[in-house]
């Protein structure tokens, strides 16, 4: 059972980021979108976090809401970049969706 | 009518909310009534002046551009904490060059933003006499 978590909150403001890593199990997908894209950024305070996450987890980002925000080009590498039908699929081929409001 | 030193607080990323456009919004306004306007971008706030924004995709309006517009209405000091880019992996090259030209000094186009750590920051803010945080 896979589950897809869905996080739209900066996790330099709330704690919804880092309590959804900590509740993912192996194997699930991670989806930044809104504010929450400014997770996927290498070099910050979090990004171990994220990269942690990634050794079990694919994470992914909305793209849109990266460049957004002018921060296309700065993710992480390996964090998976989707459009909005992308974020469809997501959310169809996972079993489950939890959203970390 | 008195002249007062204006501080608006920018402490929220631009899209995901309507904080920072509409703090945009009130600082154009406040122009309009010849205070003295600063502006201060801490924490997430940093992301409203990241260069190369595009919400194109997203359907919301790129208000970024506005930014280069304050110097025109004589809103020259914006402060950008040093701490708050340095914990989000990013540099003033980040950042949109933002200017303004100095009607004192033959209007010789001057750097708008001003780089500060938390105890300057902590300082200007001590300054103030009206403090508005978004």
């Amino acid at each position: 059972m896979s589950m897809l978590h869905i996080v739209n909150k900066s996790p330099f403001e709330r704690v919804a980021f880092a309590s959804c890593l900590a509740h993912a199990k192996a194997g699930d997908s991670i989806l930044m979108i809104e504010d929450a894209v400014v997770g996927a950024v290498d070099g910050s305070s979090f990004a171990d976090k994220v990269k942690a996450a990634m050794s079990d987890k694919t994470v992914y980002v909305l793209g849109a809401d990266l460049a957004a925000r002018g921060l296309e080009g700065k993710a992480i590498d390996g964090i998976v970049s989707v459009d909005y039908a992308g974020f469809v699929d997501l959310t169809a081929n996972n079993d489950t969706t939890q959203s970390w409001l | 009518m008195s002249t007062k030193n204006f501080l608006f607080v920018n402490r929220k990323a631009p899209y995901g909310t309507v904080y920072a456009l509409e703090a945009l919004e009130v600082v154009l306004i406040s122009a309009a009534f010849e205070q003295n306007v600063s502006l201060a971008f801490i924490d997430d706030g940093v992301y409203q002046i990241t260069k190369g924004q595009n919400s194109r995709e997203t359907g919301m309006k790129n208000f970024s551009p506005t930014f280069r517009a304050l110097g025109d209405y004589d809103i020259t000091k914006l402060y950008v904490s040093t701490e708050s880019l340095t914990e989000r992996g990013l540099t003033v090259d980040d950042l949109m060059e933002l200017t303004y030209e100095d009607a004192d000094d033959d209007y010789a186009e001057k750097p708008s933003i001003i780089l500060v750590n938390r105890e300057e920051m902590a300082a200007m803010m001590a300054e103030q006499e009206v403090i508005l945080s978004f």
